[in-house]
């Protein structure tokens, strides 16, 4: 599909919970063919002191409805403008950008392991693989209960499992922690994640050593999201590629891990 | 209907906006978002004779009203460009200009050369301003002698339209743009980003990997105009006019204040259809204020 710089009307601003925020835009104009981890990169608008666009990961898509869903985390002022757009307001965004991750066969067994901000593009890709049957699980690691999202309409996608790093949800720890991650790996032939890059880069390690096919979603920092700028390099094995245009999604073994 | 068209030395434009180097790759990246065969011209991303990584992340940081970028120059070199993207662009109806990096003479010469061979370039852009490269580049723009020494050096091997883009790390711009129009320039276009840092004052880092970047965006407009105006009145080749142009009202302001076309750059990055939202202003300006040719605004300030 074309890149295009839309005017969405916010539908709903939904607050999750105390850092967590799910959008639903919807476009003017039909769209189509949008996989997890795709992008949009959404104007905020604030006088002088946010300039750029920021990058969100769709958490969902209803082509009939032309809707686009995010979930946004409060980082710092852009996204924490963003939680404060009111329905009925119209937000620009240059959509769809990025490429997404190698949808799995069905045979595959596969580990998806979200964190952080990165936890939408994972939600995503449970939801497309788990209309298509296949071995799906998906790990979500968080600080504390308060901090996980409610995933209840994804529990038939996949079987899920927790981590918080005070205990007081799932297992105690880092996702890296969790046994189905530390113990059982073996029993998954992929692994797709996104979300902090130091959780990213222990899982990405990990999967090099034990040669399982593992894909990651980058987070760079962006300026234009369409490939003009080449500020958003990530140094691979060929040298410097664009996060947003040769990825986000990047396989392990293609980069300096 | 307005007329838009001006000239650079014997090149016609259809339009007076082109869109700057390094932001707006070989124009194919942005060709989603409009129609390359509107805009003046398209100036491609800063090419060298051998390929560059450029540097480390992070490159970037957002300022207020701005950004400073620390790419240094990362591109697959001038053989990659002739033989992979120049097929592929040489026939959109705009003018595709190269805008040519070296760190010595003798690079900017041999570049130089390999362009000059191309059918469908009309005019180089001669960068001796590039703050975030540490041989050559800026240095060659901060000083009379290095400037007049490569624009001679290059104006020898180049026989089309040459536009040597300037430094605003200086003391008196105007004074360079003076020397490189003594070499044979047929243009200056300024200016190139100005020499700036960012801290992060938690970790007490530099924010680029490099310390210091080059900034941009409409926090240097004034300093861009100022810049314009002074050059404007100093040599008597064309000017092209850049630095934080968002709308057509920026891009008229240039032109007042002596620019004969205008670049538009970081504005892309924030929205890549302004370089035609700002064409379409221009025209509507130009009917609204019963200009009917856009020669009639450059250099038009009533002091
Ligand atoms: C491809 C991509 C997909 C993304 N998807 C999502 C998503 O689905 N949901 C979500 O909540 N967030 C997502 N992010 C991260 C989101 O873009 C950043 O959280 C946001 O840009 C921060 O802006 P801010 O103004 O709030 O923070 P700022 O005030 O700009 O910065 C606050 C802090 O965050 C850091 N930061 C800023 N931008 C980024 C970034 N891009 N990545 C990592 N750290 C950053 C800064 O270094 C600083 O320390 C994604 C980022 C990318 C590149
Ligand atoms: C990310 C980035 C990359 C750039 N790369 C180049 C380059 O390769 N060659 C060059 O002459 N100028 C380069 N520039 C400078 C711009 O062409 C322009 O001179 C400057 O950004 C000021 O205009 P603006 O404020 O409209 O962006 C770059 C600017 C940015 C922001
Ligand atoms: S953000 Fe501009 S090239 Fe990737």
């Amino acid at each position: 599909m074309k890149k295009t710089v839309t005017d969405f009307l916010l539908v709903e601003n939904k607050q999750l919970n105390k850092d967590n925020f799910q959008l639903l835009l919807q476009s003017p104009q039909p769209f189509s063919d949008i996989y997890p981890g795709q992008f949009i990169n959404v104007e905020i608008k604030e006088a002088t002191e946010i300039f750029l666009r920021r990058p969100f990961s769709v958490l969902d898509v209803d082509y009939n409805q032309q809707t686009i869903t995010l979930l946004v985390k409060i980082l710092g002022r852009g996204s924490k403008k963003l939680t404060e757009a009111i329905a009925g307001q119209t937000i620009n965004a240059i959509f769809p950008l990025g490429k997404s991750f190698t949808l799995p066969d069905k045979s595959d067994r596969i580990l998806l392991i979200g964190g952080g901000s990165g936890v939408a593009p994972i939600l995503f890709l449970a939801k497309i693989c788990g209309l298509n049957p296949s071995n799906v699980n998906v790990l979500i690691g968080a600080r504390s209960a308060s901090d996980h999202i409610d995933v209840s309409s994804y529990l038939n996608f996949g079987q899920f499992f927790f981590t918080t790093e005070d205990g007081s949800l799932g297992e105690k720890g880092y996702v890296t922690n969790h046994p189905v991650f530390c113990e059982q790996l073996n029993k998954f032939n992929k692994i797709y994640t996104c979300g902090p890059d130091l959780m990213m880069k222990a899982i990405g390690r990990t999967a090099i050593k034990k040669n399982i096919f593992c894909e990651v979603s980058l987070e760079n920092m962006m300026a234009c999201g369409f490939g003009v700028c080449l500020c958003c390099v990530e140094d691979t094995k060929t040298g410097h590629k664009c996060v947003c245009t040769d990825g986000p999604v990047f396989n392990v073994n293609d980069l300096k891990w | 209907m307005v007329n838009l068209e001006i000239k650079i030395h014997e090149l016609v434009f259809k339009n007076p906006v082109l869109t700057a180097s390094g932001t707006c790759g070989f124009g194919e990246e942005i060709a989603d978002f409009m129609d390359l065969s509107l805009l003046g011209g398209l100036v491609v991303k800063g090419t060298t004779l051998k390929h560059r990584e450029g540097n480390a992340y992070p490159r970037m940081a957002e300022t207020p009203s701005g950004m400073l970028n620390a790419v240094g120059l990362q591109n697959k070199g001038v053989d990659n460009f002739i033989s992979n993207i120049y097929p592929r662009i040489k026939d959109l109806d705009t003018h595709i200009i190269v805008n040519v990096n070296g760190s010595t003479i003798d690079e900017y010469v041999a570049l130089t050369e390999r362009l000059n061979e191309l059918d469908k370039i009309p005019a180089i852009e001669l960068n001796i301003s590039c703050p975030n490269v540490k041989e050559g580049g800026m240095a060659f723009g901060i000083s009379c002698v290095s400037a007049e020494a490569v624009v001679k050096a290059v104006r020898k091997v180049y026989s089309k339209t040459l536009i040597v883009k300037l430094s605003p790390n200086v003391t008196n711009i105007a004074d360079i743009a003076k020397a490189v129009e003594g070499q044979g320039a047929d243009s200056v276009s300024l200016i190139n980003t100005l020499l700036a840092m960012a801290v992060n004052a938690e970790t007490r880092k530099p924010v680029l990997s490099t310390i210091t970047g080059g900034l941009s965006g409409p926090a240097i407009k004034p300093i861009a105009l100022r810049m314009v105006w002074q050059v404007y009145n100093a040599v008597k080749i064309p000017v092209i006019g850049m630095g934080g142009i968002m709308n057509a009202t920026d891009a008229i302001e240039f032109m007042i204040a002596g620019a004969s076309a205008v670049q538009v750059g970081t504005a892309i990055f924030i929205d890549p259809t302004i370089p035609v939202q700002i064409i379409d202003g221009i025209a509507s300006y130009m009917e609204r204020h019963k200009i009917q040719s856009i020669n009639e605004i450059i250099g038009s300030l009533q002091c």
